[in-house]
This record gives C-alpha cells, sequence and structure tokens, in this order.
C-alpha cells in the first residue's frame, strides 16, 4: 500500500493535479464564509478598475470585486458539473450495466439509444434544452447532466463486457448466480476505477459546458456570479478593461486543466496496464 | 536617378485616382443593430423599418424634420377649414413610384382608407381614429375630413406608418418596397445587410449618396470593431457604451449624444398584486436610483425622468424629485401598504443592454427595501408573446420609443394593466386640443398624474449614441422619430 501511494505521489500530474483542483474546492467553500466583497452589492462609481491591492484582480462593470465573484462563480461551476455527472453516471452505468448483462435485445435497444443521444453534439443540444426549458442553472445540470448518460453507458457497458468472459464471472455462474448479483459483486467492483476516472474527465467537461452556457446566457442566472456569463459580459469591454476576461477566463482554464491531469494521473495510478503501454 | 524619376512619377500616378476617388465618395455603409422583420412600414411596428424606409423609401403627406418638427413632403401645401374639421392637402406634381407609376391622389385616398379600414394590419391604427372621410377632388388635391378637431392629425400624418402606398404595389411591399422616395431598394441579404440605391427619377432635391448599405450589426463588440476597422462608417445608434469615450477621444470619429423619444421605464402589472397597490409601486420608484442606474447601465449616457415625457419636449416638466431615491421612505411605504418584509416577484428583461443591465442593477437595489425580484432574460418574440401581449409578467424593463406615445397609458389593453378614468379624460382633452399653452398645461397635468401614480417606474430617457466617420455631414443627431434619414447625407470633401 504504501508503495502504491509513493507512486502516487510520485505521479506529476496527479500531484499537480490534486493541488489545483484542492485549491479550487478550498475556494468555493471558503466563498460561503467569505468573500473579500460581497458579489451582490453594486458599487457603480467603483466600475472597472484595474487590479490592485484592496480589489486584487479589479472590479468590473458594476463595480464588483472580481476575486469575489471567481471565488463565488466556482460554486456554480463545481455544481453544476458535479450534479450533472452524478446524473450521468446514476442513470449510465446501470443503464450500461445492464445492457452488458443481457445482451440481445436489450443490449439492441439501449445502445441505439444511447448512440441517437451521443449523435447530437452535447452543447447544441445543451443550448436546445434549456432554450425550451428556460435558462438556468438546474436545466444547465439536466442538459449536462443527460448528455453524461450515453458516456457512461457505454464505458461501463464495454467494460462489463470483457469481464462477463473472465473465469471469475464464470466461477461466480456455476455456483448459481443470477445476473445482478453478479454485476453487483464482480462486474461493478471492477468497473470503479474506470468510472472514477471517466468521473474526472467528465467533471472537467461539466465546467466547460457550464461556462459555454452562461456565456450565450442560459446558465445561472443574476445575481448569481458564474464564469462564463463573467466573460460574456467583459467582452465588450475588453478594450477599457482586459482583466475581466482574463482573470475569469484563467479560473476556468486553470481548473479544466486541473481535473484533467488529476484524470490523468488517476488513470496511471488505478490502471497500470495503460501505464505500461505508453 | 531616372529610375528614381520613373518611380516618383509612378507614385504620384498611382496616387491621383486614389484622391480623386476620395474626394468624390458617394456612398456609405451604416450599421444597424436589429434586422427589419421585412420593409412595409405600413404593416408592422418594428422600428427597424422605418429605420431602412423612412423619408428614404417611404413618404407621407407631412414628415418629421430633424428637429420633430412637422415639414411637407408629398403633400407641398394644407389648408384647414375655420372648425379645425377639414383638412385640404395640395399634392406635389411630377411624383412617380419607384416602379414608374404616378402618384396623384387617389394613391392617398387608397393608403389613408386602407390604412383605417377594417382588415388594416396597420400598427398603429389610432393614428388615423380621427378621420371621417377621405375624398381626391383632382389628381392634385385631397380632402381630409375629421370627425373632431384633432391637435396631433398633421403628426399623425407623418408617421412612417402613414406612408403613402401604390394600389399596385402595396400588398408586395414587405420584400419589394415601392415608395415615391429619393431611394429604392436595390437588395436585401437577408441577415447580413440592407442596400438601398439613389433614385434618378426623385421628384424633389436629390440625394448626394449613390448607395447606401444598411450592415445588420446585432453584437455591441462586433459594432465597436466594425467601426474602427472602417467596415461601416456610421452606426446613427451605437449600442455599445462603454466604448463611446474611446471614439469620443479618436478624431478620426465624429460623437454625437443626441436625445430620442424612448423613454426607458420598468413597467409594473397594475392588476397583479402587490403591484395592484399604489404604495407599492411608489415605494419602487424610490427604491430605484436613477443615476446610478444609468452610470452602470448606459455609462452615464441619459438624462433621468420622473414621469412618461421626453426632457427636450417643451411641454416637459422635471418631475424627478417625485421619485428621488430615497430607501427608508421606499421601506416606509411597503410597510404602509403591508410589505414590511418585502416580497418576491420576477422581472422579465428583454436582450437590449439597457434592460438586461438595468434590470440587474435595479434588482439589487430592490433588494436593499427587501424585494427579491427574480431575474428572467427573455428574447424579444417571447418578450412580445409574454409581457406585451398575454401580460403575463410582473415587472419589465423596455423604452419606448416612439414619438407622442403618452397615450399608451390610457389604453385599456396595453400590458401596464393601468387603468385610470382622470389619466383617460386628459387624454381624450389632448387629443382634442390644437392650441399650443392650453395643450402644454394638458400635457403637464398628465405628466403630474403618471408621477403622482407611478404605473411604471420612470427610468431615463434613451439618448440617440450617434458615431460616425467625422468626414460625414447630414446625419440626425437627435432621433425624434425612428429613422436614418439619408436624404441630406453627403461625405465633406
Amino acid at each position: 500500500m504504501s508503495r502504491k501511494f509513493e507512486s502516487l505521489i510520485g505521479n506529476r500530474s496527479f500531484l499537480i493535479g490534486t493541488i489545483i483542483t484542492l485549491i479550487v474546492a478550498l475556494m468555493a467553500g471558503l466563498s460561503f464564509l467569505w468573500t473579500p466583497y460581497s458579489v451582490s452589492a453594486l458599487d457603480i462609481v467603483a466600475k472597472l478598475k484595474p487590479p490592485s491591492i484592496s480589489h486584487w484582480l479589479g472590479t468590473d462593470h458594476f463595480g464588483r470585486d472580481i476575486l469575489s465573484m471567481i471565488m463565488v462563480g466556482s460554486r456554480a461551476s463545481i455544481f453544476v458539473a458535479f450534479v450533472s455527472v452524478a446524473i450521468g453516471a446514476g442513470i449510465g452505468v446501470p443503464l450500461g450495466l445492464w445492457a452488458a448483462a443481457r445482451g440481445g435485445i436489450v443490449d439492441e435497444m439501449l445502445m441505439r439509444f444511447n448512440d441517437l443521444i451521443f449523435a447530437f453534439p452535447a452543447l447544441l443540444s445543451a443550448v436546445m434544452i434549456t432554450a425550451i426549458f428556460g435558462p438556468g442553472a438546474v436545466n444547465a445540470i439536466i442538459a449536462i447532466g443527460i448528455f453524461n448518460i450515453p458516456v457512461f453507458a457505454r464505458v461501463a457497458r464495454g467494460a462489463a463486457l470483457a469481464l462477463w468472459v473472465r473465469e471469475f464471472v464464470l466461477a461466480a455462474r456455476a455456483i448459481g448466480k443470477g445476473e445482478g448479483r453478479i454485476t453487483l459483486d464482480h462486474i461493478l467492483p471492477n468497473l470503479a476505477n474506470i468510472l472514477i476516472i471517466q468521473g474526472t474527465i467528465q467533471f472537467s467537461l461539466g465546467i466547460l459546458a457550464e461556462a459555454g452556457l452562461s456565456y450565450v446566457g442560459l446558465g445561472a442566472q443574476p445575481p448569481m456570479p458564474s464564469w462564463g456569463r463573467m466573460l460574456f459580459e467583459a467582452q465588450t469591454m475588453i478594450s477599457l478593461a482586459p482583466h475581466m476576461a482574463l482573470f475569469p477566463g484563467l479560473a476556468i482554464m486553470v481548473t479544466v486543466l486541473g481535473l484533467n491531469l488529476l484524470g490523468d494521473g488517476l488513470r496511471d495510478f488505478l490502471d497500470p496496464k495503460l501505464r505500461y503501454m505508453r | 536617378m531616372n529610375i528614381w524619376k520613373a518611380f516618383l512619377f509612378g507614385t504620384a500616378v498611382a496616387l491621383l485616382p486614389a484622391t480623386a476617388s476620395f474626394a468624390a465618395k458617394t456612398d456609405l455603409v451604416l450599421g444597424i443593430v436589429l434586422e427589419p422583420p421585412h420593409l412595409d412600414p405600413t404593416a408592422g411596428a418594428a422600428a427597424a423599418i422605418d429605420e431602412i424606409v423612412y423619408a428614404n423609401i417611404f413618404e407621407g403627406l407631412t414628415r418629421i424634420g430633424p428637429k420633430g418638427d412637422v415639414l411637407p413632403a408629398l403633400a407641398e401645401s394644407w389648408t384647414k377649414s375655420e372648425d379645425g374639421k377639414v383638412y385640404t392637402f395640395k399634392l406635389h406634381k411630377g411624383v412617380k413610384f419607384h416602379d414608374g407609376t404616378t402618384f396623384d391622389a387617389d394613391d392617398v385616398k387608397f393608403s389613408l382608407d386602407r390604412a383605417r379600414g377594417d382588415t388594416s394590419t396597420n400598427a398603429q391604427k389610432g393614428l388615423f381614429a380621427a378621420i371621417d372621410t377621405v375624398e381626391s377632388v383632382d389628381p392634385l388635391t385631397v380632402k381630409v375630413a375629421l370627425k373632431q378637431p384633432s391637435g396631433d392629425f398633421l403628426y399623425n400624418m407623418a408617421w412612417g406608418d402613414a406612408v403613402i402606398v401604390a394600389p399596385e404595389s402595396a400588398d408586395t411591399n414587405k420584400d419589394k418596397p415601392i415608395g415615391t422616395g429619393p431611394f429604392k431598394l436595390e437588395n436585401w441579404a437577408k441577415g447580413s445587410q440592407i442596400v438601398i440605391a439613389k433614385n434618378p427619377d426623385y421628384w424633389g432635391t436629390p440625394a448626394t449618396l449613390e448607395k447606401a448599405t444598411f450592415r445588420i450589426i446585432p453584437d455591441p463588440a462586433a459594432a465597436t470593431a466594425a467601426l474602427l476597422a472602417g467596415d461601416v462608417q456610421a452606426f446613427p445608434v451605437f449600442p455599445s457604451y462603454e466604448t463611446i469615450a474611446q471614439f469620443q477621444a479618436d478624431p478620426r470619429f465624429k460623437v454625437v449624444i443626441g436625445t430620442t423619444e424612448g423613454e426607458t421605464v420598468m413597467g409594473m402589472n397594475n392588476k397583479k398584486p402587490p403591484f395592484d397597490n399604489v404604495k407599492v409601486r411608489q415605494a419602487i420608484a424610490h427604491a430605484i436610483d436613477r443615476k446610478t442606474v444609468i452610470d452602470g447601465t448606459m455609462f452615464g449616457f441619459g438624462t433621468p425622468i420622473g414621469s412618461f415625457f421626453p426632457p427636450h419636449h417643451p411641454a416637459y416638466l422635471d418631475l424627478t424629485a417625485e421619485a428621488a431615491y430615497d430607501p427608508e421612505l421606499a421601506k416606509k411605504l411597503l410597510a404602509e401598504a403591508g410589505y414590511a418584509d418585502g416580497f418576491k416577484t420576477t422581472l422579465k428583461l428583454p436582450p437590449p443592454t439597457y434592460a438586461r443591465r438595468g434590470g440587474e442593477i435595479i434588482a439589487a437595489q430592490l433588494r436593499e427595501i427587501g424585494i427579491e425580484a427574480e431575474i428572467i432574460p427573455v428574447e424579444w418574440a417571447q418578450w412580445l408573446d409574454q409581457v406585451f401581449k398575454n401580460k403575463n409578467y410582473e415587472m419589465t424593463i423596455v423604452s419606448h420609443t416612439e414619438p407622442n406615445d403618452l397615450n399608451i397609458f390610457a389604453r385599456d389593453d396595453y400590458y401596464f394593466n393601468y387603468d385610470s378614468a382622470p389619466f383617460k379624460e386628459l387624454i381624450k382633452q389632448i387629443d382634442a386640443t390644437s392650441d399650443g399653452p392650453k395643450r402644454i398645461e394638458l400635457y403637464q397635468q398628465a405628466q403630474k398624474l403618471l408621477a403622482a401614480d407611478e404605473p411604471a417606474a420612470f427610468l431615463f430617457q434613451l439618448p440617440k449614441t450617434g458615431i460616425w466617420d467625422a468626414k460625414i455631414e447630414g446625419l440626425w443627431e437627435n432621433g425624434p422619430i425612428q429613422a436614418n434619414d439619408l436624404t441630406a447625407v453627403k461625405w465633406a470633401d
């Protein structure tokens, strides 16, 4: 165990990814207790101030502190990404496992239905869903969540199919275990690694999708700060106050980078076969 | 040495035509924010239609000039009967429509009867409500009899909705507008641009421009870029207030901040509790700091208003003190209305910057007195359907850009759901009064009544933020009517 742990720490992408992700998570947590300034109080007189001692990252067009906005905005990003991954995994994984266990017509129908959802460009469809049901964080979650379902279903099914022909599953069958039992006892535990890796990747994609939806005005609504909308609002002011675009952009980039590094590191660690293949 | 001479000569020759074409520049590209749904001003309320066709393609009996005054157009003169009920218009001779058909009194009768008829799709049928009969006396004389004297009649006939069309082309004007104006439609590339070209057979003073292109640029950031790059040379209503200062500092551009007829208001649904309580409406009016709203939304461009009347109008009364920013008073009024702890409501915001940004600021200011207004952004189509047509809303922000539109608060089925017998009576009197001082007196009474009743929170007068190449002359500074009149526009040498 300690050797394993050492190799984990020694994995540079895992280390950097973890640190970045932790910082973002801590920032979001801290924002519930404290932010340098209130994000709901506007101070028009202090608008578009460049970074300074009092406002580390400057102020926006309403005179709000950008650091505080980024801190609070991380909540929307993390919340939307987390819940949409939970929806995707919660529905997609059982579907994939069911398809793998049953095979035949069930498998065929589930997977073709998956293909149908998968065939639409995810972000475009998310725009469609929020356009129909109205903008807002909840609809953004549902939209992104729906498009996480086929991703998890495919991964779960593919990996499960490979497990179903293994000896230990045959042994379990031989002692009379049913499909459901085998899936729960033997298939799912062996899938955990790959699902965690997929979850991390989808999480970072969720953050990007949330930013994208907010950018076009379909994500979290004001006064709730969101990174994507901060970028949108900065757009017309870019020549006056470039810091307004720079910092939320960096926040999105660094967070996504951190999650991707974390996912990479986890994969190397949890799936040694892949590491040797490199 | 010879090589150098040849080179210099070559350069000079190359430069010659360039300078020559500079002096003779006769085309202009203008930026507009919204694409018109079609180009028939007699069949649509969209301001974007008039912004292309008014005075350029279509003309009426009268027209509005750059200062908001009523000028003769297709009618060269007119007389009014003693009792003020019959107008006799003398029409210009030799006027032809763009398709070559002749303009005469029958076209006037056709246009006015069509606009006020039962099957009319005119968006401003009220303009013609006073008309009793229209009679073509001879090809160049039209007699219009009114039901009662109307102080606004000549003004009403100058609206884009009252332009004269020909029976031959009236039904196809949406796509192929055929008017009598100094420009004809050349080409409309949907989603991109509308090109109009000079009408060589124009009856009046011909336009200086040979060609004008209206390029549709909805995105404020793109509008800034297009102007800076020279892709458009004029933006009569520039949508990106934050970058105006940058243009003001740039000698290549002329920045003209003029007035418009756009009263920006936060409309409230006067039939829906708690907005049916006048104290709640007054509390909201006192909770809004107009200066902050203007600074934050419009970067300082805009004039605060306390009632529904444009500040540049001679009858304007400054009533901003009636709704002065006073959160304590607002809280007190809310408590008196029975909402000491405030309430939850919604604020539907259409796409323009003044609404989206203004709404965010106002929501923050309302939060200070305990009102939680949830912001719901809507597209124009949704706004028209939900708010304007079905009155399914609580609060909304919109700018009313029609001129002379005080009477919307007297309309029974208007989206404010405001119903005040005294106000309706005032509007009726104003309609029947053409006398100057009496009319001004009535206008001021109406303003005071609205400021006391607060059927909507009056915010600010929308400015006309025009930016164009410093060498362009003749564009309107103010916007007394929705128009981009290009008849007098030219490039300075």
